[in-house]
């Protein structure tokens, strides 16, 4: 399983506060599609943060590409987590683009982070690029590009350096509808080499158009697991 | 042929391409925006300063131990005996006022061993006092005996006024004690030198974890996102520490340039009171100028990865 759940639990405040996230129990196979739906503060973005390392569990147990998740508190072999991460590609409701960095810059930084050769940086980047296309703003800052623009570098970021696991946070929410079915095809093909794949989203009309999959939390409860849901990888 | 020639060209440009991206690679990387974060102005700055004052504090280090080696070369000597107007009769009139002396020594249980000094033996006596002027003085030096005290015994107090008699005017005089009480002057200045310089050694460390700080407060999101990427500990802080060992190099050249004239001229000033031929302690200095960069640049970067480590600790 690339992702197994147990039972995990997470709270924001101090010890008493209320839980962002109740006792989920789930599992998403490798090779997997998961759509994550639910109302606004449900906990999807809570959920994925938990998968993409940047928080710990504060009850249960968790397991990302088959590697126990230390809970919050104990302390963690860093570089482990860290090679981790570098298998995992994350498209941040936020964005989170470095603002400093043109476009090209930001979407190499995982390659950059791997080490890989410059060479093949600057060939994976241009491509992906023109994959979203804005291969010709890849000198841009991000403040030079409209929202849409930076959601499609943010998603060339999160896919560059073909992750094993790929974590996208309602990442069509700046997109037009052809821009949304441009980026469907993508994570599609993805899954279909073998990438895990889980999209947060609210856009119940892509969902109807893309059926597959679903995990649906309300209020941080788990209160559907449709692992049987009709989209097939590999239809 | 066509053919293998295109092939040939594709290839050669492709080298080219190859390399420039390689030379590119180490030069241009500022995934973190440190150029900005940590600008080239104040630090440099206070690096120079910092390297200035180390270089005199250096400087203060060296001249002070190498008057304290003459001094003590000095002591060595043991107790002097002065006898003026050496040539003339003596008290008993029968031999010079310097043999009455020798001899009246020579007759002395105390006494282990007397030796007159030759002028040049005198002159170079004086050199820790006087200088290179001790050759060629004008006045007429006294003629000067060094005594060895026999094993166990000790200068009785009568000793002057009794070659006094043989020949009024003579002088016993003990410059240990005077020797001591400057090598301990000299070996508190060193102390001092050397405290200044560890003081300018912590003042740097602090300085540079302050920038550091600051840096990572500037970058604070970024470096967050590049956490999240799966950047490790060691990718982020190199990238600090890259940076602010080449501002404390840079600051700290700066400073050692500035540096290098003021000690031409101290080492100037103090070439009179050195041993004969003692250019040692300028070329030191000067060696220890040069490595002063180099050092900058290894603080800058210790504490810079020392600092980003720890700041990272927090970051789950
Ligand atoms: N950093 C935080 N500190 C404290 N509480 C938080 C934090 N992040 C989220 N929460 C709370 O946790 C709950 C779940 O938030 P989360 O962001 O996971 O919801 P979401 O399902 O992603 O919502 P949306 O669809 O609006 O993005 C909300 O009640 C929210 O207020
Ligand atoms: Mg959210």
């Amino acid at each position: 399983m690339v992702v197994r759940l147990d039972k995990v639990g997470l709270r924001y405040g101090p010890a008493g506060a209320e839980e962002a996230l109740h006792a989920l129990t789930l599992t998403v196979p490798q090779g997997g599609f998961r759509w994550l739906q639910g109302p606004s503060g449900a906990g999807k973005s809570s959920l994925l943060r938990l998968l993409y390392l940047e928080a710990r569990p504060t009850s249960g147990r968790l397991a990302v590409l088959n590697t126990d998740i230390p809970p919050q508190g104990s302390p963690a072999a860093r570089a482990r987590l860290a090679r981790l991460r570098r298998r995992i590609g994350v498209v941040f409701q936020d964005f989170r683009l470095l603002p400093h960095l043109t476009a090209f810059e930001n979407v190499a930084l995982p390659l950059r982070i791997a080490a890989r050769p410059e060479g093949q940086i600057r060939a994976d980047v241009q491509e992906i690029l023109a994959w979203v296309g804005l291969g010709r703003r890849r000198d841009a800052h991000p403040h030079e590009l409209s929202g849409g623009e930076q959601q499609r570098i943010a998603i060339a970021r999160a896919v560059v350096h073909r992750p094993a696991l790929l974590l996208a946070d309602e990442p069509t929410g700046n997109l037009d509808d052809v821009q949304a079915e441009r980026l469907m095809q993508l994570l599609r093909e993805m899954n279909r080499l073998g990438t895990t794949v889980i999209v947060a989203t609210h856009n119940e009309s892509l969902v109807r158009r893309h059926p597959g999959p679903a995990l649906g939390l309300e209020a941080g409860r788990l209160v559907i697991d449709d692992a049987d849901g009709y989209y097939q990888a590999d239809a | 042929m066509p053919d293998r020639a295109d092939q040939h060209a594709a290839r050669r440009a492709d080298a080219a391409d190859r390399a420039r991206a390689r030379a590119l690679r180490p030069a241009r990387r500022d995934d973190l925006g440190l150029r900005r974060a940590l600008s080239d102005r104040l630090l440099p700055f206070l690096v120079a300063a910092m390297t200035f004052l180390a270089a005199l504090a250096l400087a203060g280090f060296s001249a002070s131990s190498d008057m304290a080696a003459s001094w003590r070369g000095a002591a060595t000597t043991g107790v002097v005996v002065q006898i003026p107007n050496a040539g003339a009769p003596a008290a008993s009139g029968h031999t010079t006022r310097r043999d009455a002396v020798l001899n009246a020594l020579g007759a002395m249980r105390w006494v282990s061993a007397e030796t007159p000094l030759s002028d040049a033996a005198l002159a170079d006596l004086l050199r820790p006092w006087l200088g290179a002027a001790a050759a060629n003085l004008v006045v007429p030096l006294p003629a000067v005996v060094v005594l060895r005290l026999a094993p166990g015994s000790s200068m009785p107090a009568d000793a002057e006024a009794a070659l006094d008699r043989l020949a009024p005017g003579t002088m016993i005089e003990n410059p240990g004690i005077w020797v001591t009480r400057l090598t301990r002057l000299a070996t508190s200045l060193q102390a001092l030198s050397f405290l200044v310089l560890l003081i300018v050694a912590l003042i740097a460390v602090s300085v540079i974890a302050v920038a550091t700080r600051a840096g990572l407060a500037a970058r604070r999101q970024s470096i967050a996102i590049v956490h999240l990427l799966g950047a490790t500990d060691g990718f982020i802080a190199s990238r600090f520490a890259r940076r602010l060992g080449l501002l404390c190099l840079s600051g700290a050249a700066i400073g050692a340039l500035v540096a290098l004239p003021v000690l031409l001229a101290l080492g100037r000033l103090a070439t009179p009171f050195l041993p004969a031929g003692g250019t040692s302690a300028a070329t030191a200095n000067l060696v220890a100028l040069a490595l002063l960069p180099p050092l900058a640049w290894l603080i800058g970067w210790a504490t810079a990865q020392i600092a980003v480590r720890r700041w990272l600790a927090r970051l789950t």
